[in-house]
């Protein structure tokens, strides 16, 4: 993985301080197995989380990470095994009350009611009754100011949820969590929806909390956050617990070892260019403004793979969807493989010769009810037979092709596309993209969630694509998505800042997508 | 990039370049609570236009009788207003106000008049309406909640079902010589007002109360707003519904019965397409069929105001025939006007 990036902020607090050894764990599972029918989901399981530390829990998807978070959370009773809290054992799954005096979960779905204010969200359930047995509004917004400030949450309590950014309503929900009487609190993927500097502020209310006794169970995919917030880490593999080690003594590649059970394997080996100058270019941008965006001109040639790079709000998503059509520009033009498709009609890009994989696959890439076979044939209609009926027999045999190029796990192309994995989910989606030979490819956060092997897998099938002629553009700020991009072009605050040529520094590209310069 | 101002450590930044958000009064008053009394700039038009039109609009008489034959309507208006504000959808109200008293006028009702059994005396007749209306309530509530089918689809079923019971029993006809008990509710006066009337607004008052300030009452916006979130606090949300969708039906068996009582007859066409209107008036109030929004006070007034419209229409001479395509005419005028003003796409 990287090193260096943010690096600027301090060091975790010592989490020792007028800390006694002997005190017993905030919470502690042993021998936990939990199944969900025919899949093991956690399989002797264990976590040791002392008072006062920030303890990370990493692992691949489907490693059980989630399972051990809604066993220690009470949502869910384990099959086998204890959980103690304090030395006290677990309380019944029923006592909601107990266990959130224990522990509390601030989870990546938010739990916040967004129609409701921040301060009756805060007091849901046990508003303050006024003498007339009715609630009092007027000391629930008090109680709600109270609690804010006492954590120092700068939100006003009257806010509807709805207006919160994904920051301030963590720190609501965390707020929340306190006032319950927890010390203690999951962190389920906080940073998934956070950019850099808010990250940063997050991290400084963790740190602070932490002062104040606040113990922390903190679950990333991202292991430079864990080396910069975490004092220990718990790896967790195929349902099994594999080790336990104070971070600051345990190297990034021993890690990620422990994360896929094999040496980690460097994927660093150089691709060779198939950039194909002959032909027309797959893409070309010029010009291009919008709210979001300003004056982005860049060209994609047949066969090249260029990234485009940037923080959250950066503009990068905003103009790869310009590109297929689902957004317009204000001004500015498109034009894919020497054609210009009416902007902001994705039908016509699609036409043009684009294929896509938009940024959220829940929101806007499949339905999930429908087959894979539908799903996956869904913008194509026109390979499905002509003057618009389709023909069964075609679809499944076009969807048993893409199944199999695609390596997607499943019994076969009549399954409902919501019964697959994270990973098989985005083939799927990314076999749409490919399903018309596209002369250009675009992919929005392509492997958000997806596990490592399917991610290798999925970004192979690029490697390959590109080989055939193809134009890539792939926009991400995941860094895997971005290496073996030809170029990467870094946008910040919506322009093309900065272009960095194949073999860059972890750390080159983060300071560009900060918009800092290293070498100031 | 429009930062989120949070005061990490010590007094806020100065400068934030927070979203202000509209607010009135030195900021005592949120717009937010602003838009449950958009309506009422509306019926102050209305009335002024319906004096203009007739002046025996605003005389006493007028407006109780706009009142009273509101009143019926404005409770299954009430029903429907905490379902939706659970995120569910009970269209089987309007044909529960027909078969509640309908069942009751049936078992009561002298045989040798019409369809009647006279099974029972004549003082069971309001206990055995709202008796069929809480068993509607159930079923529904079984088969939507329990059993987890769609609402809509569930209730349309029953919408039809009940309909056609009613017909069944009545043999497609009008329950007449009802006992005195059940028209007492519909015929009497309290204080010089029709108690229809009395009981209208008193619902709707405590309805107010109970949604704005009490936690069975905050819990629906919770369950509308994020079911899964409302489990999460604590509550019982299974326990809610059924509260919810039982009362509802209760609530459209006492409409049934107020309106049995006024016209002194159970048509077995009673409430016929009236969930229409219902569903418009809740919308226009500012209730979102999307669940978690809207008000009692805001439904209220969506039912007064498309009441006073029509009485203005009656009052202004518009044949009778034309009636219908200005009713419709006018939930889509409401509606337009309520999206300009509320200025959210309504789904």
């Amino acid at each position: 993985m990287s090193d260096g990036e943010r690096a600027a902020s301090p060091a975790p607090a010592p989490a020792d301080d007028g800390r006694v050894p002997a005190d017993p764990p905030v919470v502690e599972a042993t021998g936990i197995v939990k199944r969900f029918g025919p899949t093991v989901a956690l399989n002797g399981a264990r976590i040791t989380i002392r008072p006062g530390e920030t303890h990370a829990l990493v692992g691949r998807n489907g490693a059980g990470k989630s399972t051990l978070v809604s066993v220690l959370t009470g949502l869910q009773a384990p099959d086998e095994g204890t959980v103690t809290f304090g030395g006290d054992p677990a309380p019944r799954l029923t006592d909601r009350d107990a266990w959130r005096r224990n522990v509390a979960c601030v989870y990546q779905k938010s739990t916040i009611i967004p129609t409701l204010t921040v301060a009756e969200n805060l007091f849901l359930n046990r508003q303050q009754h006024g003498r007339n047995r009715l609630i009092s509004w007027q000391s629930v917004r008090r109680g709600a100011q109270d609690l804010l400030s006492t954590w120092s949450v700068d939100v006003d309590p009257q806010t509807p949820a709805a207006e919160l950014s994904v920051e301030q309503r963590q720190f609501v929900e965390i707020a929340r969590a306190l006032s319950f009487g927890a010390r203690f609190i999951v962190l389920d993927e906080p940073t998934a929806q956070l950019d850099g500097p808010a990250i940063n502020r997050l991290f400084d209310r963790i740190r602070d909390l932490q002062r104040q006794g606040v113990t922390f169970l903190f679950i990333s995919h991202h292991l430079q956050e864990i080396y910069e917030i975490c004092d220990m880490v718990t790896v967790f593999r195929d349902a099994r617990h594999i080790l336990t080690a104070p971070v600051a003594e345990l190297p990034r590649t021993e890690l990620v070892a422990a994360m896929t059970g094999e040496a980690a394997a460097d994927r660093l080996e150089e691709r060779a260019s198939t950039l194909d100058t002959g032909v027309t270019a797959a893409l070309s941008v010029r010009g291009l403004g919008a709210d979001a965006y300003d004056d982005v001109t860049f060209q994609i040639g047949a066969g090249e793979i260029v990234g485009l790079a940037g923080a959250a709000g950066s503009g990068r998503t905003e103009v790869a969807e310009t590109v297929v059509g689902l957004r317009a520009a204000d001004g500015g033009e498109v034009e894919i493989a020497g054609k210009r498709p009416r902007p902001g009609s994705v039908p016509a890009a699609l036409a043009a010769g684009a294929g896509f994989v938009p940024q959220d696959r829940h929101h806007q890439g499949y339905v999930p009810d429908m087959s894979i076979a539908d799903n996956a044939t869904l913008s194509v209609p026109h390979l499905l037979g002509g003057n618009g009926f389709l023909s069964r027999a075609r679809r499944d045999r076009l969807a048993a092709g893409m199944i199999e190029k695609l390596a997607i796990k499943t019994p076969g192309p009549e399954l409902p596309v919501s019964a697959l994995s994270g990973g098989n989910q985005q083939k799927v989606v990314m076999a749409r993209a490919l399903a018309d030979d596209p002369r250009l490819l675009v992919l929005i956060n392509p492997t958000a969630g997806v596990d490592v092997r399917s991610k290798e897998f999925l970004l192979g099938k690029v490697e390959e694509t590109a080989a055939t002629g193809t134009g890539v553009l792939i926009a991400s700020d995941e860094l895997d998505d971005l290496r073996m991009c030809d170029r990467v072009l870094v946008m910040f605050q919506g322009r093309v800042t900065t272009e960095i040529a194949r073999g860059w520094h972890d750390h080159d590209l983060v300071a560009a997508m900060e918009g800092v310069d290293l070498h100031a | 990039m429009p930062e989120t101002v949070l005061a990490g450590s010590a007094a806020p930044d100065t400068a934030e370049p927070q979203v202000r958000r509209t607010a009135l009064l030195g900021g005592r008053i949120p717009l937010a609570r602003l838009r449950d009394l958009a309506l009422v700039p509306a019926i102050i038009v209305i009335a002024v236009v319906g004096q203009i039109v007739n002046p025996v609009f605003l005389q006493t008489d007028n407006l109780i009788n706009v009142l009273q034959t509101m009143s019926e309507m404005a409770l299954l208006v009430l029903a429907q207003t905490m379902i939706l504000i659970v995120k569910k959808m009970d269209l089987s109200l309007e044909s529960t106000m027909g078969l509640a008293p309908g069942v009751a006028a049936w078992l009561v009702v002298p045989t040798g008049a019409g369809h009647g059994l006279g099974l029972l005396p004549g003082a069971w007749s309001i206990p055995v309406t709202l008796a069929v209306g809480a068993l509607v309530g159930v079923i529904n509530s079984l088969l939507i909640i329990r059993f987890g089918l769609n609402g809509f689809i569930v209730t349309l079923g029953m919408l039809i079902v009940l309909r056609g019971v009613l017909t069944g029993i009545s043999g497609g006809q009008t329950f007449f010589q009802l006992p005195q008990s059940m028209l007492y509710l519909g015929t009497a006066e309290w204080f010089g007002m029709p108690a229809s009337i009395w009981i209208c607004l008193a619902l709707f008052a405590v309805a107010i109360v109970v949604l704005g300030w009490t936690g069975f009452g905050r819990s629906l916006y919770a369950i509308g707003g994020n079911v899964d979130a409302a489990k999460a606090a604590g509550i019982r949300t299974d326990r809610v519904l059924w509260t919810v969708i039982v009362t509802g039906s209760v609530l459209a068996a006492l409409a049934g019965l107020l309106l049995s009582g006024r016209l002194a007859s159970v048509a077995s066409a009673q409430g016929n397409g009236y969930i229409f209107t219902v569903m418009a008036a809740a919308v226009i109030g500012g209730i979102s069929l999307n669940g978690g929004k809207g008000t009692m006070f805001g439904a209220f007034s969506g039912i007064l105001l498309l009441y006073m419209i029509q009485n203005v229409l009656t009052l202004g001479g518009v044949p009778a025939q034309w009636i219908g395509a200005l009713n419709g005419l006018i939930i889509l005028v409401a509606l337009t006007i309520s999206r300009i003003t509320g200025g959210k796409v309504q789904e």
